[in-house]
């Protein structure tokens, strides 16, 4: 299938801005959606290899990448909401204790 | 096999800009919104790819579960957001009229894209249906295949929402985050004005 390639440059264009996220924004919030972005984009290029196979253990795999980021994004959330209770910020620059 | 490939560029555009705009937005509601747009069209880009079960994950779990679970933390935790200010954002700025008016019509847009591509799946005539059926695995086929070839998986999977529960659950307990850690500062300062006021 033609498309295979354009889907798979979707996915790096998509992986790329979440990665872009993660490493440009401060906040806590920002970087955890990052995460999300990169986690979907994987998910898209499993779905087009399943397609342009024609096998469906890609698909599976969206299952699993779709359980890890549920649950990864409950856990982060919870980090956040007890980061901002203990230093009062979800602002990544603010987590400097360890600077000499 | 045009009304495909135009439908995958549409869906493409709409999931890349919307991503994007998301990913710059000070506003994190903004951001959830963008999110939600990008999440309906990679779902039906999942549809398109012949995948309608995943489709409906994606729907439920990432534009639905998800990015409600971000809407109420941004609701709970104090707007961060507005220390990262950018210029060019000023409100009360006078001659921002398009600026405002694309920040309106943009969302508007996107969502609209996406639902004439709803529209052209609902209404696409027989021939696509035809071209687009033979790659489509039915909701009942794929979860045969994932429970027989990958059952195993599948209950670490549910291992692992169980540990995030569980891991969630502990973070969030009292007396852990926000309530001893918090509580001591403050009572020190109480304590200091009351000695500062006697």
């Amino acid at each position: 299938m033609a498309v295979y390639g354009q889907v798979i440059l979707l996915g790096m264009m998509l992986f790329v801005i979440g990665g872009a996220c993660v490493l440009i924004r401060r906040n806590l919030i920002m970087i955890l959606i990052g995460v999300e972005i990169m986690l979907n984009a994987a998910g898209i290029v499993f779905i087009a290899a399943s397609l342009r196979w024609g096998a469906l253990d890609g698909q599976a795999f969206v299952i699993f990448i779709m359980a890890v980021a549920a649950a990864e994004v409950a856990v982060g959330l919870a980090l956040i909401v007890y980061c901002q209770g203990r230093s009062g910020s979800i602002n990544a620059d603010t987590y400097n204790t360890l600077k000499g | 096999m045009w009304l495909y490939s135009l439908i995958f560029y549409l869906l493409a555009a709409v999931i890349l800009s919307s991503t994007l705009l998301a990913i710059t937005r000070r506003n994190l509601v903004h951001m959830v919104i963008y999110l939600i747009i990008s999440f309906f069209g990679t779902g039906l880009l999942f549809f398109l790819l012949g995948a309608p079960l995943l489709a409906a994950l994606e729907v439920i779990i990432y534009a639905g579960a998800i990015m409600v679970l971000f809407l109420f933390i941004i609701m709970t935790t104090p707007s961060e957001g507005d220390q990262e200010k950018l210029k060019g954002e000023d409100p009360t700025c006078q001659s921002c009229g398009p600026i405002r008016l694309l920040h309106t019509g943009l969302p508007i847009l996107l969502a609209t894209t996406l639902l004439v591509v709803a529209g052209l799946f609902i209404f696409a005539d027989p021939e696509i249906r035809v071209a687009l059926n033979p790659a489509m695995a039915s909701p009942a086929v794929f979860g045969r295949f994932l429970f027989e070839r990958y059952w195993f998986p599948v209950e670490v999977a549910s291992f692992l929402l169980f540990v995030g529960l569980v891991g969630a659950w502990y973070l969030g307990r009292d007396g852990l985050g926000a309530g001893s850690m918090a509580r001591v500062p403050q009572s020190e300062e109480a304590e200091s004005e009351n000695r500062g006021e006697a």
